[in-house]
């Protein structure tokens, strides 16, 4: 089963349960993707050690100047102007390149080949808890996270891929758990597509209510049943919880503001190594979800 | 020769657009025929690389100097891929369209060397 946390606003902990959650299963058939390549750190809580790495990026175009005739169909076709003809010169700008192929499909003159961009590195190791670890980190400076998520959901290591069903029947795993980045935007959709079930993380708050509110549009959208943990609960005011009513999205757990959960929490411990009678309540929370998706049948 | 005038409207008398890749429309002025032509500019609500698209619009359209209050790294390097020279005009002043002219044509414009903007990078779908 794959688990995407989410939450729309950030800072709601999505990552504490993330990492907490996993913990609590069995965790040498569980994996954790961090998939928040602009500032991951589910890492600080699980201690990987990393033993795979891999430069990913986007194929952008290169254009082999004797084959081209400037017809200019390239750039017709570019719906991200990434490629420009100007005259008897071809340009190529890769911040703005996609790396869809069209320029290359579409080349009458098969003078464009194809060169790895490289936008980040992906990284995968075991943890001393035996859950399993892979994140992508975004070079400084990149403008895109989407390719790097997408390399990351679908890396194969040796057969132990970072997708469910690996090509080595004895590492399938049973759990994967994406940490998404926060927000709505495209790396989200990215980091949740393909989710069996979301978990939306959040607090009581204006703010916290406003990007849960468009975090469920999306998962609507892409068809992903959802649950909700409200964190810091107690603060706040009583308008997450209406709205949970009113949608009809489960609360599956609260986790009051807690000074003493914060100060572990700082210190890179996990919520379930803080307060140890959250492993109890995350194993429920796991079989609440496997009876959600039961009775919503295939 | 065709100086181009990134604007906003097809009144003469009206201030220009100060930006290139976003203007609205493109005022040709040909110095030949001392006639100008008022083209929309199909870059204008693109998603991103608007710059780069406004910059082959012109070129394909015949222009050999174009005037505006600023010109992105990409939208630089492509006009001066296609032989496009560039003109500074001020932005502070509301100059019009036929002012933004005269002033060229009197040679009180700095021709541009290099980007005069850091650039935007990437399309705003993505951020």
């Amino acid at each position: 089963m794959r688990i995407a946390v989410a939450s729309g606003k950030g800072g709601t902990g999505k990552t504490t349960v993330a990492t907490s959650l996993a913990l609590s299963l069995d965790t040498t058939r569980t994996m954790v993707l961090d998939c928040d390549v602009e500032a991951p750190n589910a890492h600080l809580f699980l201690n990987p050690t990393f033993e795979r790495r891999k430069e990913v990026g986007i194929l952008i175009p290169q254009v082999d100047g004797g084959r081209c005739s400037f017809c200019g169909r390239c750039a017709e076709v570019c719906q991200f102007h990434a490629i420009a003809v100007i005259g008897q010169n071809i340009l190529v700008f890769p911040e703005l390149c996609h790396g869809c192929g069209s320029c290359t499909l579409n080349c009458p003159e098969q003078a464009i080949s194809e060169q790895l961009d490289v936008l980040g590195i992906l990284e995968a190791g075991p943890t001393p808890t035996g859950v399993y670890f892979a994140r992508g980190v975004m070079k400084v400076g990149e403008p895109m996270a989407v390719p790097i998520i997408r390399e990351l959901k679908k890396w194969d290591i040796e057969g132990r891929g970072t997708s469910l069903a690996s090509q080595d029947e004895a590492y399938d795993w049973e759990t994967i758990i994406l940490d998404a980045p926060p927000g709505t935007s495209c790396p989200v959709v990215e980091s949740v597509h393909g989710a069996d079930f979301a978990v939306l993380v959040t607090e009581p708050t204006p703010f916290g209510l406003h990007d849960l509110r468009l975090m469920v549009e999306v998962l609507h959208k892409l068809d992903i049943p959802a649950g909700v943990i409200i964190n810091r609960d107690g603060t706040g005011n009583v308008e997450v919880d209406q709205f949970c009513a009113e949608a009809d999205l489960p609360v599956l757990m609260r986790i009051p503001l807690d000074r003493s959960i914060g100060a572990g929490i700082a210190q890179g411990k996990p919520l379930v190594a803080i307060r140890p009678e959250y492993t109890d309540q995350f194993r429920d929370l796991y079989r609440r979800i496997l009876d959600i998706l039961q009775k919503a049948g295939p | 020769m065709k100086i181009v005038i990134p604007t906003e409207t097809d009144n003469l008398d009206s201030p220009f657009h100060p930006r290139f890749g976003r203007a609205v429309s493109f005022t040709f002025f040909d110095t030949e025929t001392e006639e100008w032509e008022v083209v929309p500019n199909p870059a204008c609500n693109s998603s991103g690389g608007a710059g780069v698209q406004a910059a082959q619009f012109i070129a394909k359209h015949g222009a050999q100097v174009v005037i505006s209050g600023d010109f992105g790294p990409k939208a630089y390097n492509a006009l001066a891929a296609g032989g496009v020279q560039m003109f500074l005009a001020p932005v502070n002043e509301a100059l019009s369209i036929r002012e933004v002219l005269a002033r060229y044509q009197q040679g009180q414009l700095k021709e541009v060397s290099a980007p005069t903007n850091p650039g935007r990078h990437a399309s705003p779908s993505h951020e």
